[in-house]
């Protein structure tokens, strides 16, 4: 407690004149008022962007989206979460698939090697999406933990159309992050990506070469694509 | 107490030093390959950065972002003491350092109760600051880079040469040779190949790993979350895989409230890299809890001070502690573009490191720093929490002749009794008028006899010459000549 104390000492009087705080007007990071439309298109561009796929559903049929994107990487182990209705319909879709379904809800100490080298893709759901940036928000639960957003190559994210807002100061603030944050919040905005090689961009350096995003819509504003 | 160790040195690790500066300049500017690297570099981020910002009203943002580090700083003892107070009830075990060693021993021992004898490590530029993984070393626990540019660096047995980029000074061929020389991958130029190989070298790592060491970018009092900007994913590896957690930061890193991390989020990636937004942003609030099947089952949190408490002291240099440490600056410096981020020898290169290296490790020992600039503006104009760098360069240059506040460990180092003298000099014939015209005048006169040779001065500059009329002469010539035409 010694340094604690007198690094606080040192604070509190400091040789020149108290400080005074400045109001802030957060005005620059809000009030975009674009259209769910102007939405879902940036968010898309963004994430295209940084070399991740967005493929639109219908609400109801998302699960064969699902299913044809597991194919065409040729994804054998699934991890996915049980509870969240993400992962139990995914799970009752694809019972009788050829995809092994990994179970997550175990401590990563008894699965750990499985987990770096047996899992091709990990399944998560996602609370929402920042239209500015391309982000996705995740909360990890037990249900759904943090790492398997991360260690497996693919990570294959459902969002919510209607859970899409226009940027990161709206999300904290609309849904008062700061009156309990979770053990982990993350933001992730596309596979893992580095720069480092003489500013070459290369994905998939430590986290996943592909993300790959389900956008779910309402059966009535499914327009288009499935 | 503020003032770094340099025994601490890693064993075989190629060194430089700040006192070497111009010597390694010289180097440098004389390695082509140096500076090819760097000019490419540079001039990609600067575009880069500018068209990130093209949609924003900077200013705004950029006063708002200033604001808010103004805030955090008017407030730095009630939030640190917040900041405590919540990551304790959330878990995370805070301690406090006065100076890099301190927490250099405080890692230390938490590595050893849990019998460690591997630690990775995210980037973290104030591990680097206090040599923490030479200081491991000696203690028998192997302290591994996993970002890929401080891994590379570390294979080559350098230190970073940017903040941000840390590989920055080394072309896709020299990077061949280091991962063939080091890891046995073959020689290649696909840069995929390179990441690939990495990457399956370090997940091993990650998994035998007992403590993860990170850095901090921003430290929420609000919450007691701790958030981490990045790109690779290893910073989310070495802060999930571990079952150990330790977080590092300066005690400046806090924020007050949680709405202050979006602004400065949004400036910070677009000032460093050009990029709307990482990859990832990674908050951490506490450590796994009960029923919670991943994240280390310990996490604990080290400010250091190491000097940042001095640098508060004092109104002007204050501002030195708003940084978040984006790199603009140096991606912006004509001085850093040319002479590479090795030759301030310091851990924090180019103007940021100019400004803040004084205070870490003496005037004494970095006195040419303040100097590397040319006082262009363009770090001062590029920072996003509007830190007055060139300012602070002149206000440092003042210090180290002994002329400012004395408010800076080493202040007077460059003082010497002559220059003191000539300056009193100056000082008393500019002041009087008729000494002073009788002085020019003479000098005008006398102009024949000036040397052609004026010590560096005159390395790459022609000698000054009087000119036959002073200016005074031409002025008082000029209004007579005018008022003679009016009265015509």
């Amino acid at each position: 407690m010694r340094a604690r104390d007198a690094i606080l000492k040192r604070l509190r009087e400091r040789t020149d004149s108290p400080l005074s705080a400045p109001e802030s007007d957060f005005a620059v990071v809000t009030h975009r008022g674009w259209s769910q439309e102007e939405r879902l298109a940036r968010f898309e561009r963004w994430i295209v962007s940084v070399h991740g796929e967005v493929i639109h559903a219908p609400r109801d049929t998302w699960t064969d989206t699902l299913a044809k994107v597991l194919a065409d990487k040729g994804v054998r182990r699934l991890a996915l979460g049980k509870e969240h209705p993400v992962a139990a319909e995914a799970r009752h879709a694809l019972a009788d698939a050829e995809v092994e379904l990994v179970d997550v809800d175990r401590d990563i100490e008894s699965w750990q090697r499985e987990q770096f080298e047996r899992v091709d893709a990990g399944l998560t759901s996602t609370r929402g999406a920042i239209a500015e940036t391309g982000s996705l928000w995740l909360w990890p639960t037990p249900d759904e933990p943090r790492l398997i957003s991360l260690v497996p190559p693919i990570h294959v994210a459902v969002l919510d159309a209607d859970t899409l807002e226009d940027t990161f100061f709206d999300v904290v603030e609309a849904h008062g992050w700061a009156d309990g944050m979770p053990t982990n919040a993350l933001l992730i905005s596309g596979p893992s990506k580095t720069a480092d090689i003489e500013q070459t961009l290369a994905y998939g350096v430590h986290g996943p070469r592909a993300l790959v995003v389900i956008v779910r819509h309402a059966a009535a504003a499914a327009g288009g694509e499935a | 107490m503020s003032v770094q160790s340099h025994d601490v040195q890693p064993q075989g690790v190629q060194t430089y030093s700040p006192r070497e500066f111009h010597r390694q300049a010289h180097d440098a500017l004389g390695n082509p390959q140096i500076r090819a690297n760097f000019r490419k570099a540079m001039d990609g981020l600067m575009t880069k950065r500018r068209d990130s910002f093209g949609d924003w009203d900077l200013e705004t943002l950029r006063e708002l972002g200033a604001n808010i580090r103004l805030r955090a700083l008017a407030k730095l003892p009630d939030l640190l003491e917040q900041l405590e107070a919540n990551c304790e009830a959330n878990g995370i075990r805070v301690h406090w350092a006065e100076d890099g060693d301190q927490a250099c021993r405080i890692i230390r021992e938490i590595c050893e109760s849990h019998d460690a004898s591997s630690v990775v490590k995210g980037k973290s530029m104030v591990t680097e600051e206090m040599h923490l993984n030479a200081h491991l070393e000696e203690a028998g626990i192997e302290a591994l880079e996993s970002d890929l540019g401080e891994y590379l660096v570390q294979l080559n047995e350098q230190t970073p040469s940017h903040i941000i980029m840390p590989a920055i000074h080394l072309n896709t061929d020299e990077i061949s040779e280091i991962l063939h020389d080091k890891t046995g991958t073959e020689r290649t130029r696909d840069v995929d190949y390179m990441t690939a190989a990495a990457r399956s070298q370090l997940r091993e790592r990650f998994m035998a790993a007992d403590v993860g060491i990170s850095g901090v970018n921003f430290a929420v009092a609000e919450t007691g979350t701790l958030c981490l900007v990045e790109n690779e994913g290893n910073g989310r590896m070495t802060t999930t895989v571990p079952p150990v957690h330790i977080a590092v930061t300066g005690i400046e890193k806090v924020v007050e409230q949680l709405r202050d991390v979006p602004p400065l989020y949004a400036l910070l990636t677009r000032s460093a890299t050009g990029q709307h937004v990482t990859t990832y942003f990674n908050m951490i609030s506490s450590p796994r809890k009960d029923g919670e099947h991943d994240g280390p089952k310990e996490v604990h949190l080290v400010l250091v001070d190491s000097g940042r408490s001095s640098i508060y002291q004092d109104d002007e240099l204050l501002d030195t502690l708003r940084c978040i440490r984006c790199g603009a600056c140096m991606n912006h410096c004509p001085v850093y573009t040319r002479v590479g981020g090795h030759t301030y020898g310091t851990t924090y290169p180019g103007p940021i490191g100019s400004i803040l290296s004084p205070h870490l490790m003496g005037l004494d020992e970095t006195k040419d720093l303040p100097t590397a600039s040319s006082l262009c503006g363009a770090c001062g104009e590029v920072c996003p929490v509007k830190i007055p760098i060139p300012d602070l360069l002149v206000r440092l240059r003042r210090e180290s002749v002994g002329e400012g506040r004395g408010n800076v460990p080493g202040a007077g180092v460059k003082r010497t009794r002559k220059e003191a003298a000539a300056w009193k000099g100056f000082q008393w014939l500019a002041t009087h008028p008729a000494v002073w015209r009788a002085g020019t005048a003479v000098a005008g006169k006398l102009k024949a006899l000036m040397p052609a040779k004026l010590g560096s001065w005159t390395d790459y500059r022609t000698a000054p010459r009087p000119a036959g009329t002073t200016l005074h002469a031409l002025v008082k010539r000029h209004q007579a000549n005018k008022t003679h035409g009016e009265e015509r």
